[in-house]
């Protein structure tokens, strides 16, 4: 569920990127790449899971499908506060400077 | 357990060589911008950039990765800050699987990444032909 999450997460983020925000400005290369990189560390793991468990691997308790949903949500919240901080730190697009100085 | 250290320590050691190939890069165009003769090869994906993707996937990957773990109870804040690393029995595991999955988590973003460079690659030689072949 973690896996499947963050990869939508990851589908999301680079279709934004693609078709609305591709300029360097709003760093949001970068939270595709933090997405996808986690997708690809979550997916071997998947691999590793499926290799011990065999077919129960397919069939997860609900209790441990919730957790794992809620904790997917939540890995998908961090990203979005890392890109965050990233962006008001560099601030590419001078906007929080901008604001900043004219008060 | 600890998967994440091995991406982890590839990330730290990217992370330096593009410290070090950037420094190179700005080294050389400023020779290129003092010199008349030598001239700057314009419309080519920095080796420096490239690494930062890499680097980018390596530590996103592995802070995400990191918070699953403290979830789950197995990265702590006090030390050993790992649980598996309070027994041997855990240690044997711990470094089990960092041998295999670990490894396999660093293996498979560095695979993509070179897929990506060489994609990334190929899109900026077309762009440029097809530019050269419109004059």
């Amino acid at each position: 569920m973690t896996l499947l999450i963050t990869v939508f997460a990851a589908i999301i983020s680079t279709i934004v990127w693609y078709f609305k925000l591709h300029d360097k400005k709003y760093m949001l290369g970068r939270l595709c790449l933090m997405y996808w990189g986690a997708s690809l560390m979550w997916m071997v793991d998947a691999i590793a899971e499926y290799i011990e468990l065999k077919d129960a691997f397919f069939t997860p308790a609900a209790a441990d499908m919730i957790n794992d949903a809620f904790l997917g949500v939540c890995v998908v919240a961090l990203g979005l506060i890392i890109w965050l901080g990233m962006l008001m730190v560099k601030d590419p697009g001078k906007v929080l400077r901008t604001v900043l100085v004219k008060k | 357990m600890a998967c994440f250290a091995v991406p982890v320590a590839e990330a730290i050691v990217t992370t330096v060589i593009t410290a070090v190939v950037k420094r190179k890069e700005k080294k050389q165009e400023t020779k290129a911008n003092n010199s008349v003769v030598e001239k700057v090869e314009t419309g080519h994906i920095k080796l420096s950039e490239k690494l930062s993707w890499l680097n980018m996937m390596l530590w996103g990957g592995s802070i995400l990765l990191m918070f699953e773990h403290v979830w789950h109870g197995e990265v702590v804040p006090w030390f050993p800050f790992l649980t598996a690393a309070e027994s041997k029995e855990g240690i044997v595991e711990m470094l089990q699987e960092m041998s295999t999955v670990g490894v396999g988590m660093a293996v498979a973003v560095t695979i993509c990444w070179c897929i990506m460079v060489l994609v990334a690659d190929a899109v900026v030689k077309n762009t440029k032909t097809s530019k050269e072949a419109s004059l």
